[in-house]
């Protein structure tokens, strides 16, 4: 535990000190755009079914709940779902097949959303659930508890359907900040992952610490795809290296 | 020694001398000289500090994060500037009406109340219209792809109509724009508040206590357009104003030994030291390994809408420390260099409003010409500096009209300023 702690405060350290991309395990080099510090990367929560899913060399059923957010209109191919796959597949052995789908939820709160969920995991069966939410939730200011309660069951019904959860949060959008309250949506999440012992990846601090570092400028109002596709690949590329990261896949793709 | 002097002097010092400061011991005094000119230069000084130096926090907070926001309270504990806010100006509020109604009746002082409600109408409306000119430029000048979703924050536009009346019903109340609907609220309740502390403090305190608790149980907010709730639950936050009464009108010279007691201050030390660990956990994330998974499911979510109790707390603690540390005659409070904060402070209504405008202007700014941290720190100091100079001209139009006679109608004037937010 404790060696732990200390191994992740020196990586943090060193990607402070050293912004060097931390390319050295995969093939795909990581664009300077893209660097993290490794503590917005990892999770203490696991993923324990993609795990033994690919110790056994089942194919990776993964399925993104999402929003309007989780796609660039009239680009998605370069939507943040697909560059995951894309990564993944190159990461993972060869052999194992990675399958990623996409169920876009537009405008429906988490509550509306979650109502779906028995019927979407009976058609879809994954092995992992990627729920991203909370965006129309704060937009129409939902209550806080209100959210988290339908948050909580969404997770209950994804984890009773038998696949592992991961949850991710708002992105982080400086030009509505002063027209959409985000932190309470992010507490809640940041709650319910921690009762339910689930990853959360952090899509709303990821993408500040890209704008606070100048990786991206995200006040731009440039109408072009040509920055969301590079921040979707990035988000992809963070996604996959997480999903990794919990599921404790390392050790499986040194061996090949 | 003025009665200004005598009240405010005694009731938050805890370790003060006691001195009596009833209000009921304030009662004979003439009215009129109590709160001239030079009686205001003697008033407590730590209120006007401290309240100055909330609203400039709560501007900096209300401006994206930047360098500067990590002097921001809130990023030091579980409590942030609008506790501090809320407590003084229940504090002042009881204060300066709670003098009039004993003076003038509950008729005159509810009358005097209400036009202060008024007044922080009318700013939030104006506030609300800066707004609604923002929001509208971004809709028209914003098409991100990236933000297609976060884009249907306007929709609202497409029923000015609606929208507006909700705001007008302070129902539709965009972020940032939370905290003087509350203050209205509780503005609104003052006259009842006083008039039952008149008769009892200590039951009022109860009360509040109680409505606080019943809050809490049963769940009472007020709902919002187009749907929710008020961020800030009136019903939760009225704890801190209440307190803040009570504390004017008394209690706080009633704690006075509570609050010289080593064991409240070590208390006090104990509880922000704890505080401001769990804050590091946030910030550092390593650190949550240590903070047993017991704890975290019982504190989270702090909740601000309904003040939770580990923020109330967390200001008393702050609360009980800066009495104790910081003595009311405290030669620094007359230095040159706090009084920017206290003139700020002086002036709170019209700086307060000045800084959610400034800090419109500047996520503005940064959006449209440059969102550098350089640029950003800019911002910071030059918002600050215009609330300083804002707060000097206002203080100096207030010189000026009492050099031009009617001395006893501005001597109200300024006494409804002392106590407005």
């Amino acid at each position: 535990m404790k060696a732990k702690v200390l191994l992740s405060l020196i990586l943090l350290c060193g990607s402070l000190a050293a912004p060097v991309a931390r390319a050295g395990d995969a093939a795909p080099a990581v664009p300077a755009a893209c660097e993290l510090p490794p503590y917005l990367l990892t999770s203490e929560s696991q993923l324990p079914k993609v795990a033994d899913a690919i110790k056994a060399g089942k194919p990776l059923e993964i399925l993104v709940i999402g929003s309007r957010s989780t796609t660039i209109p009239s680009a998605e191919d370069a939507s943040y779902p697909a560059r995951m796959q894309a990564i993944l597949k190159d990461k993972l052995p060869p052999s194992e097949a990675v399958h990623v789908s996409v169920e876009i939820q537009s405008k429906k709160t988490a509550e509306e959303a979650a109502s779906s969920f028995v019927k979407l995991m009976e058609a879809k069966k994954p092995t992992l659930v990627i729920w991203q939410t909370g965006t129309v939730d704060a937009i129409r200011a939902i209550d806080p508890d209100e959210f988290r309660g339908a948050v909580t069951e969404g997770v209950s019904a994804l984890q009773n359907a038998g696949a592992d959860v991961v949850l991710m949060n708002l992105q982080y959008s400086p030009r509505t900040e002063t027209m959409i309250s985000a932190p309470p949506y992010l507490d809640n999440m940041k709650v319910v992952a921690q009762e339910h012992d689930i990853p959360l990846f952090d899509r709303f601090a990821i993408m500040r610490q890209w704008n606070d570092q100048g990786q991206f400028d995200l006040f731009s109002p440039s109408r072009g795809p040509e920055l969301a596709k590079q921040v979707h690949d990035c988000l992809g590329r963070a996604l996959a290296q997480f999903v990794i990261d919990a599921a404790h896949l390392e050790p499986v793709q040194q061996q090949n | 020694m003025t009665i200004a002097d005598q009240v405010t002097g005694t009731t938050i010092a805890g370790t003060a001398k006691p001195a009596d400061s009833k209000p009921a011991g304030a009662k004979p005094r003439a009215r009129a000289p109590a709160i001239t000119l030079p009686a205001i230069g003697e008033r407590e000084l730590r209120l006007d500090l401290f309240r100055g130096l909330a609203l400039w926090l709560i501007f900096i907070d209300h401006l994206p994060p930047s360098l500067l926001t990590w002097f921001t309270i809130r990023n030091y504990g579980f409590s942030d500037a609008t506790e501090i806010f809320i407590f003084i100006s229940g504090y002042t509020a009881a204060f300066v009406y709670g003098r009039a109604m004993l003076e003038s009746g509950v008729v005159i002082a509810t009358a005097r109340i209400l036009r202060r409600v008024w007044q922080i109408y009318v700013a939030h409306v104006f506030l609300f219209t800066i707004f609604l000119a923002e929001i509208s430029y971004v809709a028209t000048r914003f098409e991100n792809p990236l933000y297609t979703e976060e884009m249907g924050i306007m929709d609202f536009l497409k029923q000015p109509d609606v929208t507006i009346v909700q705001a007008l019903l302070l129902r539709f109340r965009p972020v940032n724009m939370d905290v003087l609907p509350l203050y209205i609220v509780l503005m609104l309740a003052l006259p009842l508040i006083l008039w039952s502390m008149k008769w009892r403090p200590d039951v009022t305190l109860g009360l509040s206590v109680l409505l606080y608790a019943v809050t809490w149980e049963y769940d009472l907010y007020l709902s919002a357009y187009p749907n929710g709730f008020w961020a800030f639950n009136p019903f939760a936050w009225q704890l801190l104003f209440v307190f803040g009464a009570w504390c004017a009108l008394g209690g706080a010279r009633r704690m006075s030994r509570i609050l010289a007691s080593p064991v409240t201050m070590w208390i006090s030390i104990a509880y922000l030291v704890a505080a401001f660990y769990v804050t590091l956990t946030w910030y550092v994330p390593q650190l949550s390994q240590f903070m047993p998974k017991r704890v975290e499911q019982w504190m989270y979510p702090i909740d601000k809408t309904d003040l939770d109790v580990l923020r109330f707390t967390h200001f008393l603690a702050l609360a009980a420390l800066t009495v104790r540390f910081l003595p009311r005659d405290w030669p620094g409070l007359k230095s040159r260099w706090l009084r920017p904060l206290i003139l700020c402070g002086q002036h709170s209504l019209e700086i307060f409003c000045l800084g959610v405008f400034l800090a419109f202007a500047g996520h503005f700014i940064l959006a449209e010409v440059s969102g550098g941290a350089a640029m950003h720190a800019l911002i910071s100091l030059s918002g600050v500096l215009i609330m300083w100079g804002v707060a000097w001209v206002i203080s100096w139009y207030k010189r000026v009209a009492d050099k031009s006679g009617a001395k006893t109608k501005n001597a109200v004037g300024n006494a409804d300023l002392a106590g407005g937010g």
